[in-house]
């Protein structure tokens, strides 16, 4: 496939942010059931911002994919169906939820709402808390699944696909909440690292496997079955074109096959060792920067996976195009 | 259920791309909007077509065999293009079984066209929606056009017949007829979209003469006489001309 640099922003910029909210409210979790010491809200406040300026930018990013960004409202209709349509939903709940969020933590705007058996309160922020944290993996599975559902682009039909975006987004969410902490709240910053560091691990688990399961992939369409003709040497003498179509510009990435395995790597080091040898630094030294530095670079690294991610999905209908494949 | 649907003779098709043309010439003048061209007298010309002819050489030579093999949306009957649209622009029409576009929904968003096997769908650059085959819907119910015309523009141009348009649930129509009686089949049938476009293979192509059709066996009428069979004695045309 083409990777739409839209989609690429999109897909990494809401997963940072829906990974920053869950760590957030992880913090205000741990600190309601006193595992933690209480924070100040303007850590969470400012947490939410920076969140939500995330999922606006996403937002901002996504409209550059569509050919009439004006009728983006009517994307919300077939929810019942489409992946999208349900994304498409869950992204602006998620971003309220997170706005609202952080407005209640700046304003102080908290009264305990119940109680639970244990006697932990249950305020505001809770309870947008744990809907912020439902949205959120909601909308992680709806990114996710526009992708996964789509049968016959194998290298995506796969539920690491849906974990994967878990991960990453999650990762990247942590490493950059644990860099806030290291300024706003220094004494989260070693729990946030920590499970930045456990979340980038599993994530580079996750995305080996993939790499692993889509290296062992067997096309399960053909030449022959594309065509019916059952011959085991057929050649594409013309494509019914002489400048190209939409067929041959939107289902190929363009780059050539040493980029591709080599973009590989660069990804594995960027989106995962890197970060992980600068989280654990940054945990060791408490050092803010270094922190700030693992999440720029995990950022940087999860564009050239989600690149790879879209590029490296080889769909059916390239069969018919053999002069560009 | 209707569905209708079009079956391609690859034994016929001789590549002449007459159906592309007047795909396109229907179809960008119909109340619908222009299908874009870019650069059309210029390098690189593209634009939205919604049928094309490509062309395969099957075998190694010298044993080959040049199919030429038109491309157009299936209208599958389980369309894996149409759950996916998030605006219910792409839908399947249940009286006819037809996949259509409502361009003034459509978003622009290409998530169709990723869901097609077949590379059916094409984004119009200048109208920035999704395009597809629309099985000349505008004319096939146009009741001020003669029976004759009210068939797909690409099967109208075909000079050698090898596009046939009809209903493939009705058993006793043409095409259905063409499907079961040539060994008709659909594309990529591995991903269960059930194409209701079908292909006629190829086919080897016999003239068989039997004694019969040169001299009428049976003769119902009993009018026609024997054809004349000279004795072996009589003179030939070689004895009459020769000097």
């Amino acid at each position: 496939m083409h990777p739409a640099f839209s989609v690429v922003f999109l897909t990494t910029l809401i997963g940072a942010g829906q990974g920053l909210f869950l760590a957030l409210f992880t913090v205000e979790s741990y600190a309601a059931f006193g595992l933690l010491p209480a924070q100040a809200d303007s850590f969470y406040a400012i947490g939410s911002a920076i969140a939500t300026i995330l999922l606006v930018l996403g937002l901002f990013a996504s409209f550059f994919h569509l050919g009439h960004p004006e009728r983006a409202w009517r994307a919300a209709a077939k929810w019942r169906t489409s992946w999208l349509s349900r994304e498409v939903i869950a992204l602006p709940a998620f971003m309220g939820t997170v706005f609202l969020y952080g407005v209640a933590h700046w304003f102080g705007i908290n009264p305990v709402l119940a109680e639970l058996p244990s006697g932990a309160p249950v305020n505001i922020t809770a309870v947008l808390g744990t809907l912020g944290t439902v949205l959120a993996f909601a909308l992680y599975i709806c990114t996710a699944m526009i992708y996964a559902c789509l049968r016959f682009l194998r290298e995506w039909h796969t539920p690491l696909t849906v974990i994967n975006y878990i991960l990453l987004g999650g990762a990247s969410g942590f490493t950059l909440a644990a860099a806030l902490a290291a300024t706003e709240a220094p004494d989260v910053m070693p729990l946030l690292a920590s499970w930045a560091l456990i979340i980038t691990v599993l994530g580079l688990i996750g995305r080996a496997a993939t790499l692993i399961r889509n290296a062992r992939l067997k096309p399960k369409s053909t030449l022959q079955t594309a065509i019916g003709i059952k011959h085991p040497k057929i050649v594409q003498k013309a494509m019914g074109m002489m400048g190209g179509a939409f067929n041959t510009r939107e289902f190929f990435h363009g780059q050539s096959a040493a980029l591709l395995r080599s973009l590989k790597w660069v990804f594995l080091l960027t989106a995962f060792v890197i970060p992980i040898g600068l989280l654990s630094l940054g945990l060791s030294l408490a050092a803010g920067g270094t922190l700030l530095l693992a999440f720029v670079v995990q950022y940087l690294g999860l564009l050239a996976e989600r690149w790879f991610f879209f590029a490296q999905a080889n769909h059916p209908q390239n069969l018919y195009y053999q002069s560009v494949a | 259920m209707t569905q209708l649907a079009l079956v391609i003779d690859l034994n016929v098709c001789v590549g002449c791309h007459a159906c592309v043309t007047n795909c396109k010439e229907w179809n960008t003048s119909g109340p619908a909007g222009p299908m874009v061209d870019q650069n059309p007298y210029d390098k690189d010309p593209t634009g939205t077509f919604f049928n094309r002819v490509q062309t395969f050489e099957v075998g190694e030579f010298p044993n080959t065999e040049t199919v030429h093999f038109p491309k157009s949306c299936l209208h599958c009957e389980e369309p894996p293009c149409v759950p996916v649209c998030p605006t219910g622009a792409s839908y399947k029409r249940k009286e006819d079984g037809i996949v259509l576009v409502d361009y003034d929904k459509c978003i622009g968003c290409k998530y169709c066209s990723w869901a097609c096997p077949y590379g059916a769908r094409e984004i119009d650059e200048h109208q920035r929606v999704m395009k597809k085959c629309t099985l000349c819907v505008d004319r096939i119910y146009d009741t001020t056009m003669t029976a004759d015309e009210r068939r797909p523009a690409c099967v109208r141009a075909c000079p050698t017949s090898a596009r046939l348009f009809g209903d493939i649930h009705d058993p006793d129509s043409e095409v259905s007829k063409a499907i079961r009686e040539n060994g008709g089949y659909a594309l990529m049938p591995e991903w269960g979209t059930q194409p209701a476009n079908h292909y006629l293979p190829r086919r080897k192509t016999n003239i068989r003469i039997r004694e019969d059709e040169l001299e009428r066996a049976d003769n119902p009428l009993k009018i026609d006489s024997q054809l004349p069979k000279p004795g072996k004695a009589e003179p030939s045309l070689d004895d009459v001309t020769s000097w």
